[in-house]
């Protein structure tokens, strides 16, 4: 396992800036989760690690040594992609073998025959090694296509959204799993995701791409609560933060233009009066849509509440965010 | 607006059995989710309210006429499917006027209809653009308009937001909602992502294998699921369950779950041999007085609230606790639940009736 450092790294596609002088380090043994929107650039920065693009300014080092000018076979790293790429004509088993029979590392067929059931029981899918790639549901391939990876023992491993094709199920088993098999092997791990649970859940570390650039990077912990900006707050938390006018509960700090909240930042039963316009129901929660001053927010409560839309709630922020007019926390 | 009742309801494809034998009633203006699992039957249970199929048995009724073999045209209903159809060739307002066009209506009409219908959806601003360069969600609202714009006696929906990325899903779930709570429109949705059933739904049907496992209140139906597939189908993580063998009487109190007594509601009537208790990961509590015990495998941050993985003598456990509770990797730790949520189920996997649970249940 190694240490992975991106210097000063800057891509474009055509007019497109993908990446924007991106300096991170992805220390070894860490769990990094990127996270932004579809077009932040998270897929694009795996690739620069892997080989598959090279940026057009910076540097990329894997274990101390610049990556410069090596294709992807030469680094050492192990990918695994949202669409799932088997080989048809091979049985699972021959698929899961396949990268240890690389000339390359002349494995002994009793350390294959070893890796390769240790992974399947992982995976959950011991009973179908000796089937056909092609008779397995999109889950299982998808398993298969993790599994050649962890067969491996790279300097890194790529994973870009590798669960977001199974059922929820299967991909809360697979979260604990992908996190103990890291933590076991001390593996350094770079992870894509759009899943802020996968990111919080998983990550040793977040990294939150906005348009390109890091905009933050730190513990799932602080980037939920410490965040540098509404954007950041944004990716994380479920009901979304609410971003309100500064000044909508009383006096702001200056140079406030917004209040950002989560749900447990809105104290309940003191302050102001709302109105509960709906009443939602989630099972181990209850979230309640409130009206406040012509703007709408969003907060939770007990899962057996006896408010109904049209009820009236007093609130007020509990050490509440504020940010400028940019979008930056004011701290 | 409309009333859908649902009796006997069956359809076969061949040998296979896509429905067994459904019966629920749709309320007048209610948000109806039909959930389940792909292949459960809950896709042909609309089309068959839609007219799009015909059933094997059963009757269907809207409105209190009986329809099951009327074709759809003949339904006063409109489909919203997961992939939106738009005509390519047609901009914005023409995709939209439509089904009014072609029923005829007088072209002013047409125009002041899909002028309000466009202001509830949001899109005025799109009117005569192509649909071709907009993006998911607004061709999803031009979809949803065009449904809407018929004024039908009720909307059926097949996993109109399937295709979206989670953030977006979301957002329109709220959207849709919020469009429903405007119009008061009975709508009838079918959705495999309990969330979004949580979410939005009035009440929910649960279906698997073709037939009905429970149908409810999202709440009630979280709460005190009448079957072990309900349990686990709802809720995220699912409930926990935790096989024993045990005989409990009318009027029991409690279970002896490997060695330790564990309260419960108040039995009503009585089983034995292979039960199964169910507990919901948020009743389950760390107390070291607790005499069931269990070993700390994980702990899942998730903001307010962390998700810990416990092995124990009956299986794996997750307990949802506060993120501010530190929990160590490989601890031992006593498991306290909350004796007011728990469900017992027999060995079928239905649900054993408890003065808790025999209201949701209304069977004992």
């Amino acid at each position: 396992m190694a240490e992975v450092l991106l210097q000063t790294v800057s891509k474009s596609f055509g007019r497109q800036t993908a990446l924007e002088d991106v300096s991170l380090t992805i220390p070894d043994g860490a769990f990094v989760v990127l996270l932004g929107p579809t077009g932040a650039g998270k897929t694009t920065l795996l690739r620069m690690v892997s080989g598959l693009d090279t940026p057009d300014a910076g540097e990329v080092f894997i274990a101390g040594s610049s990556m410069r000018g090596l294709p992807p076979a030469q680094r050492n790293v192990a990918m695994v992609f949202q669409q799932y790429s088997l080989y048809p004509h091979l049985t699972v088993r021959e698929n899961m073998e396949f990268p240890l029979k690389s000339p390359l590392l002349r494995t002994p067929k009793a350390e294959i025959d070893r890796k390769v059931g240790e992974v399947a029981e992982i995976l959950q899918i011991s009973h179908k090694l000796d089937n056909k790639a092609t008779a397995l549901s999109g889950g299982e391939m998808q398993r298969v296509s993790i599994g050649r990876a962890l067969v491996r023992s790279p300097n890194v491993y790529l994973m870009d959204e590798p669960l977001s094709s199974l059922d929820a199920k299967l991909r809360a088993d697979l979260r604990i799993e992908l996190k103990n098999i890291q933590a076991n092997l001390g593996a350094t791990f770079l992870y894509v995701t759009h899943d802020q649970i996968e990111a919080m859940t998983m990550a040793t570390h977040v990294g939150v791409l906005d348009h390109g650039r890091l905009v933050q990077f730190g513990t799932p912990r602080q980037i939920y609560e410490q965040p540098v900006s509404i954007y950041a707050a944004g990716r994380l938390g479920q009901p979304h933060i609410n971003i309100l006018p500064a000044d909508l509960f009383g006096p702001a700090p200056s140079g406030a233009t917004f209040i950002g909240m989560r749900p447990e930042q809105i104290q309940q039963g003191e302050g102001q009066d709302s109105l509960v316009k709906r009443v939602e129901h989630l099972g181990d929660q209850t979230r309640l849509h409130l009206a406040f001053k012509n703007h709408d927010l969003t907060t939770v409560i007990d899962a057996h509440t006896p408010l109904r839309a049209g009820d009236i709630v007093k609130i007020q922020p509990l050490r509440p965010f504020y940010f400028d007019a940019a979008g930056t926390r004011i701290v | 607006m409309a009333q859908i009742v649902i009796k006997n309801l069956r359809k076969e494809f061949g040998a296979f059995t896509a429905v067994q034998s459904s019966s629920f009633t749709i309320e007048d203006g209610e948000f109806f989710m039909l959930l389940g699992p792909s292949g459960c039957g809950k896709t042909t249970t609309l089309r068959m309210i839609a007219g799009l199929e015909l059933p094997t048995a059963g009757e269907v009724y809207i409105n209190g006429t009986e329809v099951s073999q009327k074709p759809a045209s003949k339904r006063d209903i409109a489909f919203v499917f997961q992939m939106f159809a738009l005509y390519p060739h047609m901009n914005v307002r023409k995709n939209i006027s439509y089904p009014l066009v072609s029923q005829g209506m007088p072209r002013d009409q047409v125009r002041a209809k899909v002028q309000e219908v466009a202001e509830i959806l949001g899109i005025t601003a799109l009117l005569d653009k192509p649909v071709g360069g907009l993006s998911g969600g607004d061709r999803q609202r031009v979809a949803l308009g065009r449904a809407v714009v018929r004024d039908p006696a009720c909307f059926l929906m097949d996993e109109p937001l399937g295709a979206l990325d989670a953030e977006f899903r979301e957002h329109m779930a709220q959207e849709l909602r919020a469009l429903h709570d405007r119009m008061h429109a009975t709508t009838v949705y079918v959705t495999h992502d309990q969330l979004e059933a949580m979410q939005m739904g009035d009440k929910i049907v649960v279906m698997n294998h073709g037939v009905v496992e429970q149908f409810g209140r999202p709440q009630e139906i979280y709460d005190w699921p009448a079957t072990t597939f309900v349990a686990t189908f709802i809720g995220s993580p699912a409930m926990n369950l935790l096989p024993f063998e045990g005989m409990v009487g009318n009027g029991a109190t409690s279970v002896t779950l490997a060695g330790s007594e564990v309260q419960i509601p108040k039995m009503i009537g009585g089983d034995e041999g292979g039960l199964v208790l169910g507990v919901r990961p948020e009743h389950v509590h760390l107390d070291d007085a607790a005499g069931y015990r269990g070993r700390v495998m994980a702990a899942e941050y998730l903001g307010t609230t962390q998700i810990v993985t416990l092995d124990t003598p009956l299986g794996q456990v997750k307990a949802r606790l506060s993120s501010s509770k530190l929990v160590t990797v490989g601890d031992s730790v006593g498991l306290r639940f909350d004796a007011r949520s728990i469900s017992l189920f027999a060995a079928n996997g239905h649900a054993l009736i408890s003065t808790a649970n025999q209201r949701v249940l209304h069977h004992g």
